[in-house]
């Protein structure tokens, strides 16, 4: 049996019944780190020594008959962009390379209470802007069902993680698609949640009024038990929801009859690729075998996602970044001259290209002049956005499309051409405009990479979402699958 | 009359004293040692978020309503871009097109009477922290950063172009300053900060009624440099009209030491602060009940006070002026006079005696020795004729020192006035005998001896015989 290809809810049978100890789970996950991971590179930082001390504590609670919660002695990795008491957190920046925040992030705190262990750090694209990782200041993850190719970004690290073997849950973060994109890619399950639902504190902003925590897992039981942990009220973030989260294994219900999904048209237009488009046509297939009402719809506003997302999502960057420059923490330029040329010379070699292009491209829309003509417009924009998934779900329970256009792409393949990359989060950006939960399920393989369902609901209607990608899974074995490394 | 009408409008920085800052829970307290009073949000560390603290929006609409603002129902925060190393986010949050507060007014007395000077609006914002330079700025090898003031609550103050002298802009700064006192929201304290002043100050030929082009004056750390600043700054742009030049729309800075404004930066590099909403915040609803129930809790301001010592002490305007500027001298007049019943004689000892021994020691009224309720004893000795007002003056000032009871003063001193008649008449018929030659010149007319014949009686009984016996006497014995 191999330790690191299970999920977190068989691996809790196989702790309670003390078929394993936590310590003996831990192990086998940084061993198998120890063989994958030069061929993959998920992590940034990993942190063994304690893993395994809080793994002993678990084992202790076990062995003194004491009741362990869901996740207790599970191994997850989180994202390099949430802050961890006394453990470095980059960012996957230059500029935060040796910055050692001294508080965890809420969600951090959260899973720590629930008695999961964390193994490590993961990659991403600095500040989290990019869809494949390579805007990594330190390196590029690899794609574990093809190393030539990317995981998919910019949680790319907790996605590979998770399909690797190399974590059995992970944390990723989600601005325009972070977290589906790379699950998709990756064929793992990500969800991202409704805005509000999952505490921001301690996240490291690219993009506030979009930014979302949300989880990696291997199937949507453990997808379900993540969101137990990590979502509700936190009165540290102001623009976290007042709500009182469900219980989210409810909604593991094996039955779609009479839900009614809608397929918005804009998604399934020319550019998706034909065997992409295939898998998931085959998918819509299936769930309307299984009594979901499946048909065709609109979001008319669909074209302007993109150019809206990049006004707004810049905009916020190039204020939530200006706080890196070298006066507090993190890198300082060596040799300025006075302290404009410090905050100058610091930026300029602590950023990376993509990052510079956004506060560039941000600092523009907001300026004197330009304002009402960009930043204001695509407010307005945005509002209509919201106002078409209102209308689409006065109708329908759930909307279902592709994830992603293609299946993951070769590395370096669109690292010259920034709208290309940008594009590849075309399918996904709208439901963060909106904030309502997204999530990709596996559902199918296209030339041996994983293609991803994804599934849109109404804001804090996760359960809706759950239901439909646990039927699916129950009904397909896409997410049994594993790459060999 | 002038060729040149001044307008000037002011901005004024208040601190709020909430407990804790505006979006954190570090404490607000001033001084501490660099950089202990601060966390990771209001470093503005990476991740962390504000919250925003609903006791510095209820100061904020606590002063807006003192000074006649309309609340409003809703109501954001925005963030202000620019880079400073004293700002740790590199944006100050602020609040830019829709503050808590618009359109109110405060009262100002003018040489022609009471003028209305309109307030355009209130908002709050947070304070930043400051840069400690060795020796001086141009010579310091390094600049430090405190960030003790990083996230103080603070609201601005913004006033129409109305007032149109220092003087009156003086008066405003005094009157706001007054009435916010009195809210209870702030100490106003100009040397600590805690009140801060940014001028716009134009002119224009007198009749016109289209603006001059102004400047901004900024470094105004006193009621003295304001005035100083703004009596500059007229001269300069009416000699700079004068001279046939115009006027630069610029920020300028008050040199206190030279007496002079001098150029920060003009307009064409004014900042670009590229304002837009704070998306960490969540905008701000502000329920009426919750208004209400602020406005019933607001004291008797400095106005409304004022009329009413005039109405129901007798005091005159001046008086009652002097005394309700702030709420601590108010409150101390009102307790005195609680223990006795003539208040202008209360009166005239607070803006006498008491405010001299105060300025001298500089010292507030609310750490002064002499408690209310002494000082009315005191007055209460002197109206007996227990003790003299000569004598009074001098156990007032050892009270002040001491912070003891009148009375204790005057016994242990033996100070008791000498009101028995024949223990003065021994004294005055020995003064009478020892001086012939001014009892000579007081029976030819000449009234002025007569003062120093008592003078001669208060020194042999040290003060303590009483003046009006003395007087009699005399005039009765020669």
């Amino acid at each position: 049996m191999q330790l690191f290809r299970q999920t977190a809810h068989e691996l809790h049978s196989l702790l309670i019944n003390k078929e394993i100890s936590a310590v003996e789970l831990n192990e086998a996950v940084f061993d198998r780190i120890a063989s994958v991971e030069e061929k993959v590179g998920a992590y940034l930082s990993r942190i063994r020594e304690r893993a395994l001390e809080r793994a002993r504590v678990i084992d202790e609670q076990i062995r003194k008959g004491e009741k362990i919660l869901p996740l207790s002695g599970i191994p997850v990795a989180i994202k390099d962009n949430m802050c961890t008491d006394g453990i470095t957190t980059t960012a996957g920046s230059k500029i935060l390379a040796n910055f050692v925040p001294p508080y965890s992030a809420t969600v951090v705190k959260k899973l720590d209470a629930a008695g999961a262990v964390m193994v490590g750090k993961t990659n991403l694209d600095e500040f989290a802007m990019g869809s494949s990782t390579e805007n990594s200041a330190f390196f590029t993850t690899r794609n574990p069902w093809d190393t030539s190719r990317v995981p998919g970004g910019s949680s790319g690290g907790s996605a590979a993680a998770v399909a690797a073997g190399e974590a059995v849950c992970s944390l990723g973060s989600d601005t325009g698609g972070s977290i589906r994109l790379p699950a998709s890619f990756c064929g793992v399950v990500g969800m991202k949640p409704t805005y509000g639902a999952v505490s921001r504190f301690g996240l490291i902003a690219y993009a506030s009024s979009l930014d979302q925590i949300g989880p990696f897992t291997r199937d949507v039981t453990d997808c379900a038990l993540m969101l137990n942990i990590i979502c509700g009220h936190d009165p540290l973030d102001s623009t976290s929801a007042d709500f009182q989260a469900p219980d989210y294994t409810q909604f593991l219900i094996n039955d779609v009859r009479g839900m009614k999904i809608g397929v918005p048209e804009e998604y399934m237009a020319e550019g998706i690729a034909p065997e992409v488009h295939g898998l998931i046509r085959k998918a819509l297939e299936l769930l309307e075998s299984l009594g979901a009402n499946v048909e065709y719809t609109t979001l008319p506003h669909t074209e302007y996602a993109l150019p809206t997302y990049y006004l707004i999502a810049p905009a916020e960057a190039s204020s939530n970044l200006a706080r890196y420059d070298g006066v507090r923490y993190g890198l300082r330029a060596e040799d300025s001259e006075d302290i404009i040329d410090m905050f100058m010379k610091t930026r300029s070699q602590g950023f990376g290209s993509e990052v510079k292009r956004r506060i560039m491209l941000g600092t523009y829309a907001l300026s004197a002049g330009y304002y009402d003509a960009y930043y204001l417009k695509a407010l307005k924009v945005r509002t209509l956005i919201k106002e078409d998934f209102d209308r689409a779900f006065e109708k329908y329970d759930l909307l279902v499309s592709p994830v992603s256009p293609t299946t993951a792409f070769r590395i370096g393949e669109k690292t010259d051409d920034p709208l290309q990359m940008y594009l590849s989060d075309v399918c996904t950006i709208s439901v963060n405009l909106a904030g309502i939960p997204g999530m990709s399920v596996p559902c199918g393989f296209a030339g041996g990479l994983p293609v991803g369902l994804q599934l849109m609901g109404r804001h804090f209607n996760e359960g809706t979402l759950l239901r439909a990608a646990y039927t699916f899974e129950q009904n397909t074995s896409y997410h049994k699958e594993f790459p060999a490394l | 009359m002038a060729r040149y009408e001044t307008v000037i409008g002011l901005e004024v920085h208040i601190e709020l004293k909430t407990r804790s800052k505006i979006f954190c829970d570090s404490t607000t307290e001033f001084g501490g040692d660099p950089n202990t009073h601060i966390c990771p949000v209001c470093l503005g560390l990476p991740g962390t978020l504000p919250v925003v603290n609903k006791k510095v929006v209820e100061y904020a609409i606590r002063a807006a309503l003192a000074l006649n603002c309309q609340i409003a129902g809703f109501s954001k925060f925005d963030r202000k871009n620019y880079y400073y190393p004293d700002m740790p986010k590199n944006y100050q949050i602020s609040q830019y097109d829709l503050p808590i507060a618009e359109h109110g007014y405060l009262d100002i007395d003018t040489g022609g009477g009471v003028k209305r000077i309109g307030i355009t609006r209130l908002h709050m914002e947070e304070d930043t922290g400051k840069l400690v330079h060795q020796g001086t700025i141009t010579t310091t090898p390094f600049s430090l950063v405190d960030y003790n003031r990083a996230g103080v609550p603070l609201i601005e103050i913004v006033s129409e172009p109305d007032l149109r002298s220092p003087e009156e802009a003086c008066s405003y700064m005094e009157k706001l300053k007054a009435i916010v006192q009195y809210t209870g929201v702030s100490d106003c304290k100009m040397e600590e900060g805690s009140l801060r002043c940014d001028a716009n100050i134009s002119v224009r030929p007198a009749g016109s009624s289209k603006l001059g082009t102004k400047a901004e004056i900024k470094n105004l750390n006193s009621f003295r440099a304001l005035q100083r600043a703004l009596s500059y700054e007229v001269e300069r742009q009416i000699e700079a009209l004068e001279e046939g030049g115009r006027i630069v729309q610029e920020t300028r800075t008050w040199d206190e030491g030279k007496g002079v404004t001098l150029s920060m930066r003009s307009k064409e590099h004014a900042h670009d602060y590229r304002y837009f909403p704070d998306p960490d915040l969540v905008p701000l609803v502000i329920e009426k009940e919750w208004v209400e129930d602020i406005r019933r809790s607001l004291p008797e301001l400095p106005d409304a006070r004022r009329r009413r010592y005039v109405m129901e002490y007798g005091l005159p305007g001046y008086d009652a002026a002097v005394l309700t500027s702030t709420r601590e001298m108010a409150d101390y007049f009102e307790d005195c006079v609680a223990s006795y019943s003539n208040p202008k004689a209360v009166s005239n000892w607070i803006m006498g005696d008491l405010a001299r021994l105060l300025n001298a020691n500089n010292q507030e009224i609310t750490a002064c020795r002499i408690k209310p309720r002494q000082l009315a004893s005191l007055l209460e000795l002197m109206e007996k004729g227990t003790i003299s007002g000569k004598i009074a003056k001098t156990v007032f000032e050892e009270m002040f020192a001491s912070g003891k009871d009148a009375g204790v003063i005057v016994k242990e001193k033996g100070l008791v006035q000498i009101s028995d008649e024949g223990a003065i008449a021994a004294v005055v018929a020995e003064v009478i005998a020892s001086n012939p030659k001014s009892v000579e010149d007081i029976r030819a007319g000449k009234e002025k001896a007569l003062g120093f014949l008592v003078g001669q009686v208060m020194k042999a009984t040290r003060g303590k015989a009483n003046p009006e016996l003395v007087n009699r006497l005399l005039k009765e014995r020669i």
